[in-house]
């Protein structure tokens, strides 16, 4: 009954991100568009808002192409993975308090190995990217997961440091723990700043977006790592992509700004609150995308070992010491 | 590079945002033209009504692009149809050809063929873009193909554009 119960989550989980991926397609044109002064998609529907809903037909229908010199079997599999992972992740972000949806728990998964889980799904799903690289048969998508690969070295080590921090601060690894001791002390964006500004640019870079989104790199790399893909293959990649982004913004609030709980003593509701913080997360990554330029690859890995880690390893002692000296975690 | 040229990147893009956008949905919404936009010719009258052409064909040799054809005919003095002593019988203008440079309009020696603002032109057959006096006098609002549509829906014949005026030249011509 628990495995049936969790199933469905899941299964509503995944339809709701499909359905925040498609949306958000639309809302990242239009978006974008506003930045440039432009309308974006607005012609099919009210306010374009049946343009998913043309896409998502139109790459259906789409004739799939393989190429002949492609590894056959990995080729159709880096998609899959890609795909899968990006969705993982989301399971354990905790949306509102225990039994807060008509008595139903809403999170599918309550890990106390949260954040290892988190990274271990965010890294996977990278794999997706090399393997396509690797499997594609094309210099372009070859450099364009070697790209990956390269800076992945750099920001994942940055990433999974500052978390440190706020893991010993809060002295467990469970999202929910995480979340709720945020409730009593207060944002933990207040009381580790400088790892939440690592964990952000860091964050940019693992959703490989805009001034990291080299591995893609339409102007020199005609598309990257998903060069030779096209029809649904291709969708998957660009689901995954856009997951990326959607987990992202849902987990900075989630570890750094007290998740569902409401700001300020505002009334608590589920899901909205989170929502709402979602959303500006979103809105940040749209405008960094709009605005900045993308940096070459060797100017990130040095970024990622020159400054982040080092500051994500020097604010993690400075936090150990500090929790030592108070006797353990608040 | 440095935090502050980013923040001012991120500054100048937040300005856009809440800025016009400046794209027109063309077909919903018309299209701001300036007053001296090349579009469609016009044949134009005097106050009186008689036409301004005098059937002289300086604007076919004119033309760069020989999308004139004129072929003139003399005024009955009791019924005229134009001020002059002849008048163009038949006043063509291919608008396949047509290249909208208005020489035409600076050869003509009693200012009758006038370049207007109108310029959905895009039809169906090469003939239909031959178009001649009754398309290209003064009264007729809207290309050959707007017309035609206008006649088999019922409705006015809806121009695609606004002007902030009409230029003298053309006179008598109203763009609603």
């Amino acid at each position: 009954m628990i495995y049936l119960i969790a199933a469905l989550k899941g299964l509503v989980l995944i339809l709701l991100l499909l359905f925040t991926f498609a949306y958000l397609t639309w809302g990242m044109r239009r978006g974008l568009a506003r930045f440039q002064i432009r309308l974006g998609p607005n012609r099919v529907g009210p306010l374009g808002l049946l343009q998913p809903i043309a896409d998502a037909v139109k790459a259906i229908f789409k004739e799939d192409i393989s190429v002949a010199n492609a590894d056959k079997f990995v080729y159709w599999l880096a998609p899959l993975i890609s795909f899968t992972f990006a969705l993982a992740a989301f399971a354990i972000i905790p949306l509102g308090p225990k039994g807060s949806i008509f008595g139903i728990d809403p999170w599918v998964a309550d890990l106390n190995v949260g954040i290892l889980y988190l990274f271990a799904a965010a890294e996977l799903a990278t794999y997706g990217i090399f393997l396509s690289g690797w499997a594609s048969g094309s210099k372009y998508s070859l450099l364009g997961g070697l790209r990956s690969a390269a800076g992945l070295v750099g920001y994942e080590l940055a990433l999974g440091v500052a978390l440190l921090g706020p893991v010993l601060m809060v002295g467990s690894l469970n999202l929910r723990d995480i979340v709720d001791w945020q409730a009593q002390h207060g944002w933990l964006a207040l009381w580790q700043l400088p790892v939440f500004i690592v964990y952000f640019i860091a964050a940019l870079a693992e959703m490989g977006r805009t001034p990291f989104d080299f591995v893609e790199a339409e102007q020199e790399l005609v598309g990257g790592f998903s060069t030779e893909y096209n029809s649904m293959k291709f969708v998957s990649f660009y689901m995954a992509e856009l997951l990326h982004w959607i987990t992202a913004s849902a987990l900075i609030p989630t570890l750094f700004m007290a998740g569902w709980h409401a700001p300020f003593g505002l009334p608590e509701i589920p899901i909205l609150w989170l929502f709402i913080k979602w959303l500006v997360f979103i809105f940040i990554v749209m405008w960094i995308w709009a605005s900045w330029f993308r940096t070459r690859y060797d100017v990130l890995i040095r970024f990622a070992w020159g400054v982040l880690f080092p500051v994500a390893l020097a604010w993690f002692l400075l936090t150990a010491y500090w929790v030592a000296s108070r006797g353990g975690a608040a | 590079m440095s935090v502050y040229s980013l923040a001012k990147a991120l500054g100048i893009t937040l300005k856009h945002m809440f800025s016009k956008p400046v794209t027109i949905p063309y077909p919903s919404a018309p299209v701001p033209l300036k007053p001296r936009f090349h579009g469609r010719h016009v044949l134009t009258r005097h106050p009186d009504g008689l036409e301004k052409c005098i059937g002289c064909s300086l604007c076919a040799a004119a033309c760069p692009a020989y999308a004139i054809y004129v072929e003139p005919a003399e005024n009955d003095p009791e019924n005229p149809v134009s001020a002059g002593e002849r008048y163009a019988k038949v006043y063509e203008i291919n608008m396949l050809r047509c290249i909208f440079c208005g020489l035409c309009e600076e050869a003509c020696p009693t200012g009758a063929i006038v370049l207007g603002n109108e310029f959905e032109l895009a039809d169906y057959v090469y003939a239909d873009l031959v178009y001649g006096k009754e398309d290209l006098l003064v009264d007729t609002v809207g290309s050959k193909a707007q017309r035609r549509e206008a006649e088999q829906t019922g409705k006015p014949v809806k121009l695609g554009f606004e002007v902030p005026y009409v230029r003298p030249e053309l006179e008598g011509v109203k763009y609603e």
